[in-house]
Parts: structure tokens; C-alpha cells; sequence
């Protein structure tokens, strides 16, 4: 990382670096390209594959009748809602978890349990409990999330430098100040860890829990798509997929220079 | 992960009262398992006395001074400070996540703890960084900061375990400079652990010698300072190295070589 940064700030190096950097997008573009003169002549048939020009196509034409804003509001809402849930759930119990023995022998075991059940295999159960609306998805979503939250922000609780806590503990400071300005702190960065991967979670739970009888959303466009063998749909949905998970990135990221400002690394950038 | 992170506060020292000294401590005893780290130990530091306890690694110097900070509760001896005590530690302890200011005001309460923070930086001379995070400080600037946020709580006890011990040469002839100023403007009684024959008696009214968990030897310094290396000096420091098991008017040749690059007096055990 730091010759990166040396390279940055020396004046015979940008260049190369310039040169380099566009380099990466040479892959990917000649990837189009290659699959763009395959669909043209007709090795890539349609029903296997469109072209990424018939994508683009599609892709405008979806936006503009607001068909595909729409639905991606819908799946945005059931992603939402899962994680608000997840991310409660998951902080609540790692905090009490986290601060008292009790909370840890109580609420651990079961953690650790659930953590071994694949969530996705819950899916029938929540039919039979929950139907085939709303809810099922936004459950399963909730139970994905929890336990990234659950996992990361414990150990980030108990993994605050004991020494920091016995120096705020000498200098007076209460149970109560010594939570808000000792352990939350330090646990932070560990929380941020933790909420990446729920962001990441809960798109892929979203992707499954969507095909759960959707009438609505990402996953019922595709579904419908695949009755009708629409390749071009289906590519749009999964481009809006993976620009979904960028953003998502790209949010945890900004929370993090914002948040973690003081981490040397951010320091020095 | 076998204990849990908050803990119940040990409870407060006896409180020593107006008059007298300000810590007393009685047939103290202190073990860990079946090993006594301090055993019937007596000691009595008066208002405003700067006493410094000298002790080879493992003479339970620092398990002294955590008991007289309240870090390690005495339950049921008679060990007796001030109200008002404050740590400065050997590694600085300062919080990654507050400025430099928000560390020294850390737990005080009132309207003027930035003024006061603002206050003790610029008596250790660290006014020019006061919104600097601590990870951007050198290793002398964070004990600085450290000092400041000691001296901010008005102690009747300064406590500092080794506080000098991590920095360079000089850097540490600075701070020993810094610290006893601030003990004549402050005049708290102090209690300086360290390993350090020649930074105790520079700095000492009074040198206790801990071995074993005994206080071993006692030697009151009435050298005027600033105190130069000078016969006197030397005189004091032989008679000290001798408690300490070193024989310094033994020494082989080669070895009085080590110590003229070396000057610094510590005891390699």
C-alpha cells in the first residue's frame, strides 16, 4: 500500500501508472466486444444469450416505461426492510451479548446454532408459516442479516483494547461513558465489517426470496423473463443485481472514511 | 473471553483526609495465586512529595501503583489516597477516535472541559495540536498529551508507571524537565514507578528500592536540583545499584565502556 502511495506522489512515475490504469478496462471491453460480434453473426443465438447492445436496448427501454424503476423500488423495499430488521436484531443481541457474561451464555449458544442452519433452507418453512407475500421474503432477508451484524460487532466488542478500558475506568469514567466512549468506538470498525457483509447478504438472500411467488420486483421480472425466454431481461435484471452490490459497497465505504477518519490509514489518504 | 468486558468498578480507596499524608498504605498484601506479589507493605507519601520506586521487572511495582489508582481493588486493607488520582501509563492510552483535546477532557464534566483541556495542552506545550488524531503523534508528543490529561483532573495523586520508558534519550531528559515543572506549578504528591536509577534520582525527593514485595532500602535525595551527574550524584546512585543486587564499583572495564555509551542507568537483569 505504501509504495502505491509513494508512486502517487512521484513526479516521474504517473505515466506508466496512467497507462496501467486504463489498462483494466481493456479486458472487459474487448469481453463486449467479442460476445457483441458473436451474437451479430449468430454463434450466440438470442435464446441463449443477447447482445449487449440488445441489453443496452432493453435496459432504456425498461427505464423509460418506469417498469424497471418500479420493480427495482419494490426489491429495494424488501432488501431494506430485511436489513433494518436484521441490523436491529443483530446489534441488540450483540451488545448484550457482548457487554455481560449473562447476555453472553444466554444469546451465544443460540447464535451459534443458527448460524449453522443455511438460511436458505429455512425457505419452505417460512412459506408454511408466513404464505407466499411479503413477508416470507422480508423474514428471510431479517434472518440472513442478523448474524454477519451479530458475529462482527460481538467480537468487535470484546475485542476493545483492555488497556483502554482500564485507563478510561482510572480517570473516573462511568459504566455508561465508558460503553459510549470506550467500547462502541472501538467496536466500530468491526460493526462496518459486519454491515458490508449484511449488505452483501441481503442481496443475495433478496435474489432467492424473490423467486418465492414474487408478483413484484427484480425476481418476478426475471421469472417472467425465463417464461418467455426474454435473454435480454434477464441480463438487465442481473446488471441491476451487481450495480446494486457496488452501491452497496460504495455506501459502506463512504460510512467508513466518514466514521473511521481518525485509522491511520485514512490519515495518511 | 472468560471474564466479562464491564466489570463491577472496584470500590474507592479509603480516602485520605485534608491533613496527613497523602497515601498511606498498611501491612499492604498482594497475591496471585499462591505467589505473594507485595507482602506487609508500608508506605507513606506526604503532600506534595515526589517519590520515585525503583524495581527490577517483577518486583510488583506496577501492581502497587494499579492498587493505589483504584484499577485493582484492596478490599478490606488499609490503603489509603486521595479522592482525586490519575494515571499516566507507559504506553500513552490515549483513545484513537478522539482528538488530542477530546482525550485530555475525557470524563470531565462542565461547559469549560474544551477550555481546561485547552489549558493543560498548552502547559505541555501541545497547544499547536490540539484537533491532531493521536495516531499522527510521535511516541514523546502522545506522553505529553497523556500528562495533560492527568494533570487536568487536579490530582492530589499523580501516578506514572514508567511513563518515559519507551521514549528516546532525549526526549526523556525533556519530559523529565516537563515533569518537574508541572510537579512544582501542581504540586501533587507523586509517585514515579520505573526502572531507572538515574532517571529516579534525578527526579526524586525520595527513592524506595520494592524487592521481593518488601520495600528494601529508602534514600531521601536533597541534592538541589536540577541535579547535575556529579560525585554526589554518583555516590547515591552506587548505593542504590548496590540494593539492587548491581556491585557498579565492580564493574569490569568493558562493561564501564557500555555504560558511558549508555548512560542511562537501567538495570539489565
Amino acid at each position: 500500500m505504501s509504495t502505491v502511495t509513494l508512486d502517487r506522489k512521484s513526479p516521474t512515475l504517473p505515466l506508466p501508472r496512467l497507462r496501467l490504469r486504463g489498462g483494466r478496462w481493456v479486458s472487459p471491453i474487448l469481453l463486449l466486444l467479442v460476445w457483441e460480434l458473436g451474437s451479430r453473426t449468430g454463434v450466440i443465438p438470442e435464446r441463449i444469450l443477447a447482445a449487449p447492445s440488445a441489453v443496452a436496448e432493453t435496459f432504456w427501454a425498461m427505464t423509460a416505461s418506469g417498469e424497471l424503476p418500479s420493480n427495482l423500488a419494490v426489491s429495494l423495499a424488501r432488501a431494506l426492510a430485511g436489513l433494518s430488521f436484521g441490523l436491529v436484531a443483530g446489534v441488540v443481541l450483540a451488545l448484550v451479548s457482548g457487554l455481560s457474561q449473562g447476555g453472553e451464555v444466554a444469546i451465544d449458544p443460540l447464535m451459534q446454532i443458527k448460524r449453522t442452519i443455511p438460511v436458505l433452507a429455512l425457505t419452505p418453512l417460512f412459506i408454511v408459516w408466513f404464505g407466499i407475500g411479503e413477508t416470507p421474503k422480508v423474514t428471510l432477508i431479517a434472518v440472513a442479516t442478523v448474524f454477519p451484524i451479530y458475529l462482527n460487532l460481538f467480537s468487535g466488542v470484546r475485542g476493545v483494547d483492555a488497556r483502554l478500558i482500564e485507563a478510561g475506568r482510572s480517570f473516573g469514567l462511568s459504566q455508561a461513558e465508558l460503553i459510549g466512549h470506550v467500547i462502541l468506538p472501538g467496536a466500530l470498525p468491526s460493526f462496518l465489517v459486519g454491515l458490508r457483509y449484511a449488505l452483501g447478504v441481503s442481496l443475495l438472500v433478496l435474489v432467492v426470496a424473490e423467486q418465492i411467488n414474487a408478483s413484484a420486483g427484480l425476481g418476478h421480472l426475471i421469472n417472467n423473463a425465463r417464461d418467455f425466454m426474454r435473454t435480454d431481461i434477464i441480463v438487465v435484471c442481473l446488471v441491476v443485481y451487481a450495480s446494486l452490490g457496488l452501491g452497496a459497497d460504495l455506501l459502506v465505504r463512504t460510512l467508513e472514511a466518514r466514521a473511521l477518519a481518525w485509522r491511520p490509514s485514512f490519515i495518511k489518504s | 473471553m472468560a471474564s466479562p468486558l464491564i466489570r463491577a468498578a472496584p470500590p474507592a480507596a479509603w480516602q485520605t483526609s485534608d491533613v496527613g499524608p497523602a497515601v498511606r498504605v498498611r501491612n499492604f498484601t498482594r497475591r496471585f495465586g499462591e505467589v505473594k506479589v507485595l507482602q506487609d507493605l508500608n508506605i507513606e507519601i506526604a503532600r506534595g512529595e515526589f517519590v520515585a520506586l525503583l524495581g527490577r521487572s517483577g518486583s510488583g511495582k506496577t501492581t502497587l501503583l494499579r492498587t493505589l489508582a483504584g484499577i485493582d481493588a484492596a478490599p478490606g486493607q488499609e490503603v489509603l489516597t486521595p479522592a482525586a488520582r490519575a494515571v499516566v501509563f507507559q504506553d500513552a492510552r490515549l483513545l484513537p477516535w478522539k482528538r488530542v483535546w477530546r482525550n485530555v477532557a475525557l470524563g470531565l464534566k462542565g461547559a469549560d472541559s474544551r477550555a481546561r483541556a485547552e489549558a493543560a495542552l498548552t502547559e505541555v506545550g501541545l497547544d499547536h495540536r490540539l484537533d491532531a488524531w493521536p495516531a499522527t503523534l510521535s511516541g514523546g508528543e502522545a506522553q505529553r498529551v497523556s500528562l495533560a490529561r492527568a494533570l487536568v483532573r487536579d490530582p492530589g495523586l499523580l501516578l506514572l508507571d514508567e511513563p518515559f520508558a519507551a521514549l528516546d534519550a532525549l526526549t526523556r531528559l525533556r519530559m523529565h524537565d516537563l515533569v518537574l515543572s508541572l510537579w512544582r506549578r501542581h504540586a501533587p504528591a507523586v509517585l514515579l514507578v520505573t526502572h531507572d536509577v538515574d532517571e529516579a534520582i534525578a527526579l526524586a525527593d525520595r527513592v524506595l528500592v520494592l524487592e521481593d514485595g518488601r520495600i528494601a532500602a529508602e534514600e531521601r535525595i536533597t541534592l538541589p536540583r536540577p541535579r547535575a551527574n556529579d560525585g554526589a550524584f554518583q555516590e547515591v546512585r552506587t548505593r542504590l545499584l548496590a540494593r539492587l543486587g548491581v556491585d557498579a564499583g565492580q564493574r569490569k572495564p568493558a562493561q564501564e565502556a557500555a555504560l558511558i555509551a549508555f548512560p542511562s542507568g537501567e538495570i539489565v537483569a
